[in-house]
């Protein structure tokens, strides 16, 4: 970090100290733009909840490419936008260069450990929300046969494809995984024809319910899954209501929640790890009219069994990101 | 491996191979016209865009190929006028083209649809439908060819044949007919042409507006054939990687469509790590199959195998002398 940025950040939050306290709270959304139905979308969600009940005002940038993370936090933290709150793993190593020049400024980072004094890092415990899918895929399938489609390579994504596996396992031990990564560029979350491709061939392969964690792409898996008559999964935000009667469920992650605690909190961020896991209700499987056909009340009960066992501790689901390993499926 | 797999992976090829094959046609004819086409992922995006939205407000997906076509026409005229008539430099107006098109699609649908840049999802009317050709449930008890007529050559949208039929009518136009002859003419030296008193112009904007309408084809195909609407970014290189296959056929259209079935295949067996394994017995990170595209256009390009020798005239706007 240059002398120069250091003292303009300086001077720039000296200048605003003052007006810290009626600062505006900002969000920074990740590569795939607020409207992605999905990740983003909810951390929407949760802003816009947060303005309708408070009737305050925020500020929010959306990504447009990697080389603008960096200037977009800057930005925000330079004309005192206080707490600013940032979607993605992808922003954890320029946080990590941007957090101490601007110590009065509270970051908040959703899906990653930033370890910052003004930093707080907000995860979900995604493993244990795609167990619970992962069981009712593997009760729903009648193939014994699930799929999981990803969106980028990465450690997050495993991480919610080995739940996902280890929970259709642990409902029917015959059940064959099948498991696809869409590619390894950011551009893997806006694939819909490839994630289109990647059902079609799971499908071919038996597969019967496909769970799509995989950002935009994912509106190609759920259309080419409801299109051959398959079931899916969504993720993240509810996305059983994108095709009626023939999406199971969704793996609910409540970064809605996590985004509007944030904002709530304003200044007075509690700093460190705060981990969402399926006792905070921060992950968890949606139900409404579009599946109620789909899941029977048994099935239901013996999930939420499954949930409560997970809550007590009396099941733990192994975490891919724990040891970057998995031993219900190989990648 | 089974022969339903090997039928799986065919059809996934077929499937994959059309939206390049059009962009690659379609960069055929500008290319050959001595017009370098770099922004043949714009216009595929464009089109993308258009004929979702047109198709999703109208219900009628044949108005939303028009539409796709008129948008990728547009972005073609506007290409022409930058790099014809003006004479500026070509890539340039290619890579403009991109980025209008990446921007701008994102942003009219946002204001058309307020749904942060997408179209609604199609139903019914709105997409093509997979066709089932005349036969196929009879054929398929032939063996072996009756599955592969059932499964692989059946069954797709009407794109998927119309951009079969333009290989050989690409090559008929090209090679076989008058305007063809001028056209490959004034991409090898326009001065020759000019002095045969035909206007290089006028050629030169005819296969630009060729190039346009295909790869409207490819950007509806795309959007309202292989999915139900349209997202962000949805041609994600597809424009780049039938530059690449262009040069890999070295210009010639049979050529294209094999170097686009290969393409397309690596892109079936990404989806198929299983059978790499089975085949090969190790296992093969899919991400040398996405990159082997660029890897193999690199490698002919370098000479290696044959060589790949542009039109002449390409890339230079042409100035009568005075």
């Amino acid at each position: 970090m240059t002398l120069m940025k250091s003292l303009l950040g300086a001077a720039a939050s000296l200048a605003l100290t003052a007006g810290a306290a009626l600062a505006d709270p900002a969000i920074v959304f990740d590569l795939g733009g607020k409207f992605d139905k999905s990740f983003n979308e909810a951390a929407f969600n949760g802003a816009k909840k947060w303005a309708e009940e408070t009737g305050g005002s925020y500020r929010e940038i959306e990504m447009q490419s990697e080389a603008q993370r960096e200037q977009a936090l800057r930005r925000l933290a330079e004309t005192g936008s206080n707490p600013v709150v940032m979607t993605g793993f992808a922003f954890g190593s320029v946080l990590g260069e941007v957090a101490p020049d601007y110590p009065d400024t509270d970051f908040v980072i959703i899906d990653m450990v930033v370890d910052q004094p003004n930093v707080t890092s907000v995860v979900f415990t995604e493993h244990e929300g795609s167990y619970l899918v992962g069981y009712m895929a593997a009760q729903a399938s009648k193939n014994n046969t699930v799929g999981f489609i990803g969106g980028m390579d990465i450690p997050l994504i495993r991480r919610f494809a080995c739940g996902y596996a280890q929970g259709a396992k642990a409902a029917n031990p015959d059940t064959k995984v099948i498991a696809n990564m869409t590619g390894t560029t950011p551009a893997a979350w806006n694939d819909p024809v490839k994630g289109g491709e990647l059902t079609k061939a799971q499908i071919s392969q038996g597969a019967d319910v496909v769970y799509a964690a995989a950002g935009g792409t994912g509106v190609g898996v759920l259309q080419a899954a409801a299109d051959a008559g398959a079931l899916s999964i969504g993720v993240d935000s509810n996305q059983n209501g994108m095709h009626p009667g023939k999406v199971l469920t969704s793996m609910m992650k409540r970064v809605d929640v996590a985004v509007y605690d944030a904002f709530t909190a304003g200044t007075e961020q509690p700093g460190g790890v705060k981990v969402l896991n399926l006792a905070a209700e921060g992950v968890g499987y949606a139900m409404d009219e579009n599946n109620a056909e789909l899941v029977s009340a048994d099935m239901q009960a013996t999930v939420d069994a499954i949930a409560a066992k997970i809550i007590d501790g009396e099941i733990t689901v192994h975490d891919y990101m724990s040891d970057e390993s998995c031993p219900a499926l190989n990648f | 491996m089974d022969y339903a797999t090997l039928l799986q992976i065919f059809d996934s090829t077929l499937r994959l191979a059309t939206p390049l094959l059009l962009a690659c046609l379609a960069g055929l004819f500008s290319e050959r016209a001595g017009i370098f086409d770099i922004g043949l992922e714009g216009k595929i995006l464009a089109a993308a865009f258009m004929s979702a939205a047109v198709a999703a407000v109208s219900g009628s997906v044949w108005l939303g190929l028009f539409a796709g076509i008129g948008a990728s026409l547009a972005l073609s005229a506007l290409h022409g006028v930058a790099s014809i008539t003006f004479r500026g430099n070509q890539l340039i107006s290619g890579v403009a083209i991109n980025f209008l098109a990446a921007g701008l699609a994102v942003l009219v649908a946002q204001s058309w649809f307020g749904q942060g840049g997408r179209t609604p999802a199609l139903i019914g009317a709105g997409r093509f439908e997979e066709l089932a050709l005349p036969f196929a449930e009879s054929l398929r008890a032939v063996p072996v060819l009756g599955p592969f007529y059932a499964d692989v050559i059946s069954g797709h949208s009407i794109l998927v044949y119309v951009a079969l039929l333009c290989v050989p009518m690409t090559w008929y136009v090209l090679f076989r007919t008058r305007f063809g002859l001028r056209l490959r003419a004034v991409g090898e030296n326009p001065a020759a042409v000019d002095t045969a008193g035909v206007s290089v112009v006028g050629l030169r904007f005819a296969a630009v507006g060729i190039c346009g309408l295909l790869c409207g084809i490819a950007g509806a195909y795309l959007s309202t054939g292989l999915n139900a609407g349209f997202v962000k970014d949805m041609s994600a290189g597809r424009g780049f990687i039938a530059l690449a296959a262009l040069i890999f056929a070295k210009w010639r259209p049979w050529y294209a469509l094999g170097a686009c079935l290969l393409f397309g295949l690596f892109g079936a067996l990404e989806s198929r790590p299983d059978v790499i394994e089975a085949v090969l017995g190790f296992k093969v990170q899919a991400q040398l199959l996405s990159a082997l595209p660029y890897i193999m256009t690199v490698v002919i390009l370098a000479g290696f195998v044959g060589k790949a020798v542009p039109p002449r005239a390409g890339g230079e706007p042409y100035v009568k002398e005075r």
